[in-house]
């Protein structure tokens, strides 16, 4: 029972950042119909750009307080990641927006690419680690000496994500950002003729779910404590599992796609085998997109005959 | 109930449901071979629906659809074949298949009902001889020893080939095609791309051809033509065809059968004359809803 | 939800935005010039502020600490603003002159070209080892026989296999490489145990991928586009993963070594008495194994393309382009079009598995880091920048991308400018990942982007891409 107990807090932790990340490609999705295979690696850019905040305050700055820290590096990592994230689409995606099918797909691809290895030949190809941000835990329940702990890292992460997703749903439901999205989302054309800037509409939502990735990224460095440059590849994958369990194109799909994917990893690790749990996150998504297609919120995507 | 003898297509109580929406309820029909039938009504009455249930597109909630080829006596088997669960039976100097129970290409494939888009579906990187020769793909594949006779190429699928590009050249004749047969398809003009999918349909020596809305888009004397073709087509090869139009004059003048939808039930069913001056044909039309006014519009008509 | 379509309008209109034909007058040119070099530098300091200007090295603690590297953060900055000034003003306009003039069906000139150039191109391959033996000699042979013509081989065989399912029949498969490790696997693990010669377990190998090929195919027929590329994606890895896994089976991350290598029909490449070399009274080399290597690869390879432009002329291979085209329409003319995908995914892995078993034996050590997502991404790329389709496209995408990485090996001449710790392999796959995105941008359709129909009335015609759909899965 403790042990179900932990890897529940485990398992919605890992979520949280899952969820982050996934909202991320499934806004994209909803709104350009293309998968963006680099937004694993805009994640793990943010995550190293977080760590270089973290250090530049910590060694430099002196500052020692460490949520005074954690915010800074919140800060500097989402405005940057934004910026690469507004970048990467007006250089790699707009121009071959309407064009076939395939491009913008490789064009991810070898952005993404790109970027792991970016990382690798400007940090190195080591891993980097930071000593705890934050140390210490909350014992929950202690039962046979086995305490159920929630530490102050696992709290923090789900405390700011959750007001990070508060403020996103405010965003897209009640601004007319929002507004704009989801007119964007139904039909592009019809939106450029009421007079929705498409392309605006398109860097904002880029930038929103570069800003989202980078909380995941800072909450990855602080959870872990270390980062490498091929962290992108695998979180990005489960992200996306994540978004496609959900509903791709579902924002609160995107969520508890994340959350059960957190889930089922934490508890395949604990109950069955730790080698095999990529194995699982992969599984998870073949037999979604084999079986339910539309994930658990979206709506089946039927072709006119 | 005993099928008439000349009738090719017996549609009984077709439903179909779209979750809590009825698109077509409970509908009856029959198309007679060789003649050429029309399915009208107001948009959204659901002809599409039925061309879809009957090409196996679409999956009927409920109904039947019996189609024969050969002698009309095997209609007698069709309660027998309803109960045996099977796909379709030949007996009697005939086959008869329930269509509901086959999909889409098994439809074409073996019960050789054969059916054009309301949106133009060709294949527009390719050129028109190839779309024909893709209509003809069993055939040939079958002649290529499916593909493995092919590779080594063997002559028996040679000839094949040449046959079948043959029967594409005479179809391109036909519809007045066979100087743009090496052209994509796709860079056809609007009128060219109809005739030409009508053309690949025809590639599939169908029993039944079913159009959809093959005059929208098309001026008066491209819709003369159409009659023509259909027409001819009628008269020389035999095939009876079954088509959705909204263009009355193609309705009126070619078709010998029609069949009224409206919010998928019918409400009219017989010769052109005979529909045209219904009132609740019109009134249905017209938009005119319930009793008191298909009265007054009765009155008005005389 | 869809992205605008283009293929809607008129096939022979420009691509790109319209632009304003008139130029502007020289000196609103040159302030624009250097206001928009002026954003590019300020983005790219902003861009490359963090990961460029600070460095974290590990320092003997084995703790992470910062260091500056401003010098370099400033020559960049300033190389992209002067780069975006240069291209501004000298080939921005060059660009916008040659998108102007009429880009109308594909020229006559090209078309001739193209019919001297597969000829030559295959006397040039077949005498490739005896061009590189005079040039380089026996030394200089071996690499460039090996590194570059072997591996550029396997590379255009895979292209040509994968080319099959997406670039033919519109499949997206991103998990092309799992065909590939089932192909290499299979080899090594069957040759080891049962000591089968190499040309029997070969098309063993292609029939066992070509198995799996229907079996992964199966549960995805009914998956469109990008769906369908990531559910291959998934299977491709999860397939991987469990090679790194098994390890009673596979051996694991350690792989399967001393994998037997290709005889001469028999005659072992050994320097012993019965090898090769002292039957035919030559002197022992290591690259006459090479070479025969070299040429079981290019018939491997020749074969794959007979085969698919033998296909593309039966009705199985116009199914696949139909099924590319319109799916809905190839079911209402009676196709199946399950066992149409089926077709062709198994046709696309038995090739890949040929190449897996190709490949083991002639590494005679394989392991799970030659079948990551990477390769299969390598060889989508290759397809794609080749133009869908199109066997010679894929064959020069093959060349300029696998050629190109391996070039980079070859600078040593860079360490002389950029100091002895500079090592350009590592650039490698920095500037192939970074090749990707611009060779998509600049040309999305591709090197060869025209359609050749397999069949024709009175004359061929050349079919532009514009007209030609790129498949929905």
């Amino acid at each position: 029972m403790e042990v179900f107990l932990q890897q529940l807090i485990n398992g919605v932790t890992l979520g949280s950042i899952y969820g982050l990340i996934a909202i991320g490609y499934t806004m994209v999705f909803g709104i350009i119909g293309m998968v963006n295979f680099a937004h694993g690696d805009v994640f793990m850019v943010s995550a190293f750009v977080a760590l270089i905040a973290f250090l530049l305050l910590t060694a430099w700055a002196g500052i020692s307080s460490i949520p005074v820290a954690l915010l800074i590096v919140l800060a500097v990592a989402m405005f940057f990641t934004s910026l690469v994230n507004w970048v990467i689409e007006r250089v790699a995606y707009r121009p071959l927006r309407g064009s076939f099918r395939l491009a913008p797909l490789i064009s991810a691809i070898g952005m993404s690419i790109f970027l792991s290895n970016f990382v690798q030949v400007t940090q190195g190809p080591r891993n980097k680690s930071i000593p705890p941000m934050v140390q210490g835990e909350i014992v929950l329940y202690r039962h046979n000496h086995y305490p159920v702990t929630l530490s102050y890292k696992q709290l923090v992460i789900w405390v700011v994500t959750a007001a990070l997703l508060a403020c996103f749903w405010y965003l897209v439901a009640k601004t007319k950002l929002g507004r704009a999205q989801r007119a964007c989302e139904q039909d592009q054309k019809m939106a450029a003729l009421v007079g929705v800037d498409v392309d605006r509409t398109i860097s904002m939502t880029f930038v929103i779910a570069a800003a989202l990735a980078a909380v995941a990224g800072t909450m990855y460095l602080m959870y872990y404590g270390v980062v490498s440059f091929s962290d992108g590849f695998v979180p990005g994958v489960k992200a996306f599992t994540a978004a496609v369990l959900g509903g791709i194109g579902s924002l609160p799909g995107a969520v508890v796609g994340g959350l059960l994917i957190g889930l089922i990893e934490t508890f395949w690790s604990a109950y069955f085998s730790i080698d095999y749990k990529d194995v699982a996150a992969f599984s998870v998504l073949a037999i979604t997109l084999i079986f339910l297609p539309q994930g658990l919120f979206g709506r089946p995507d039927v072709e006119k005959v | 109930m005993a099928v008439a003898a000349n009738t090719l297509l017996h549609v009984e109580h077709l439903t179909m449901r779209f979750g809590g929406l009825v698109a077509v309820d409970d509908l009856s029909f029959d198309v007679n071979e060789g003649e050429i039938t029309a399915l009208i009504g107001p948009n959204g009455a659901g002809k599409t629906t039925v061309f879809n249930c009957i090409t196996g597109f679409y999956h009927p909630s409920e109904g039947r659809l019996g189609l024969r080829h050969g002698d009309a006596a095997v209609w007698e088997t069709l309660e027998a074949l309803t109960a045996s669960g099977a796909r379709y039976r030949s007996q009697h100097g005939g086959t008869l298949f329930l269509l509901e129970r086959m999909p889409d290409y098994l439809i074409t494939h073996r019960a050789r009902v054969a059916r054009t888009f309301q949106n133009i579906r060709l294949f527009p990187g390719m050129t028109v001889l190839e779309n024909l020769l893709v209509a003809q793909h069993n055939p040939l594949m079958r002649a290529s020893g499916y593909t493995l006779l092919g590779i080594f190429g063997l002559s028996s699928y040679g000839a094949a080939e040449r046959a079948a590009i043959e029967k594409a050249r005479a179809w391109l004749d036909r519809v007045g095609l066979l100087d743009r047969a090496d052209d994509p398809a796709g860079d056809l003009p609007y009128g060219a791309q109809r005739r030409l999918e009508i053309a690949r349909a025809m590639c599939t020596d169908p029993v039944l051809l079913c159009l959809d809305e093959p005059a929208a888009g098309l001026n008066p004397r491209e819709s003369a033509e159409l009659n023509e073709l259909l027409l001819s087509i009628r008269a020389d090869l035999g095939t009876s065809v079954l088509l959705i139009e909204h263009d009355m004059s193609v309705v009126m003048e070619i078709s010998d059968h029609v069949i009224v939808l409206d919010y998928g039930v019918k409400i009219a069913d017989g010769p052109p004359q005979a529909v045209r001056n219904d009132a609740k044909v019109i009134a249905a039309y017209l938009g005119v809803a319930d009793e008191e006014e298909v009265a007054e519009v009765e009155a008005e008509v005389g | 939800m869809s992205a605008v379509g283009r293929e809607s309008e008129h096939p022979h209109a420009p691509r790109g935005p319209a632009r304003p034909v008139l130029p502007a007058p020289a000196r609103s040119r040159l302030a624009s010039a250097v206001r928009d070099s002026a954003v590019t530098a300020a983005l790219a300091f902003g861009l490359f502020l963090p990961l460029i200007g600070f460095e974290t090295v590990t320092n003997i603690r084995n703790e992470v600490t910062l260091q500056t590297r401003w010098p370099l953060l400033f020559a960049i900055t300033a190389a992209m603003g002067f780069g975006r000034m240069f291209y501004t003003l000298t080939l921005e306009p060059a660009i916008r002159r040659r998108a102007l003039r009429a880009a109308g069906a594909p020229s006559a000139w090209r078309a001739r070209a193209g019919r001297l150039f597969v000829p030559s191109a295959i006397a040039f391959i077949i005498l490739y080892p005896a061009v590189v033996l005079l040039l380089t000699g026996a030394s200089g042979a071996l690499k460039w026989i090996d590194n570059f013509g072997i591996q550029i081989l396997i590379y255009v065989m895979l292209g040509w296999g994968l080319n099959i399912v997406v670039g033919l029949a519109g499949l997206l498969d991103l998990g092309y490489v799992a065909f590939y490790a089932v192909g290499a696997y299979s080899y090594a693990l069957l040759a080891k145990t049962f000591g089968l010669a190499f040309w029997i377990l070969l098309p063993l190998a292609g029939i066992l991928a070509s198995f799996w090929g229907i079996l992964l195919g199966f549960p995805v027929l009914r998956l469109r586009g990008d769906y369908l590329a990531i559910v291959t994606l998934a299977f491709g890895e999860i397939i991987r993963i469990v090679i790194v896994n098994w390890v009673d089976l596979t051996n694991g991350y350690a792989g399967i070594g001393g994998i037997p290598r290709p005889t001469f029909f028999g005659i072992p490449f050994s320097a012993d008495d019965d090898g090769f070399a002292a039957v035919f009274g030559l002197e022992f080399s290591p690259l006459h194994r090479t070479i025969f290597l070299y040429y079981i690869i290019l018939a491997l390879a020749l074969l794959t393309a007979y085969v698919t432009v033998r296909l593309r002329r039966l009705p199985v291979g116009r199914a696949w382009e139909a099924l590319r085209e319109d799916e809905i329409a190839c079911r209402s003319l009676g196709i199946n079009t399950t066992n149409t995908k089926l077709t062709a995914f198994a046709m696309g892995a038995m090739f890949a598995g040929f190449a897996g078993s190709f490949f083991a034996a002639r590494q005679g050590f394989i392991s799970p880091e030659s079948f990551t997502f990477i390769e299969s991404a390598t060889i989508l790329s290759i397809v794609v920048l080749g133009g869908m389709g199109s066997q010679i496209g894929v064959a020069i995408a093959a060349v300029v991308m696998i050629g190109g990485t391996e070039i980079m090996r070859e600078l040593d001449f860079l360490k002389d400018v950029f100091g002895q710790t500079f090592d350009p392999t590592q650039y490698r796959m920095l500037l192939f990942g970074f090749a990707m995105v611009v060779i998509m941008v600049v040309r999305p359709r591709g090197l060869i982007s025209t359609r050749e129909p397999s069949v024709f009335l009175h004359e061929r015609k050349t079919i532009s891409a514009e007209l030609v759909k790129e498949g929905r899965g």
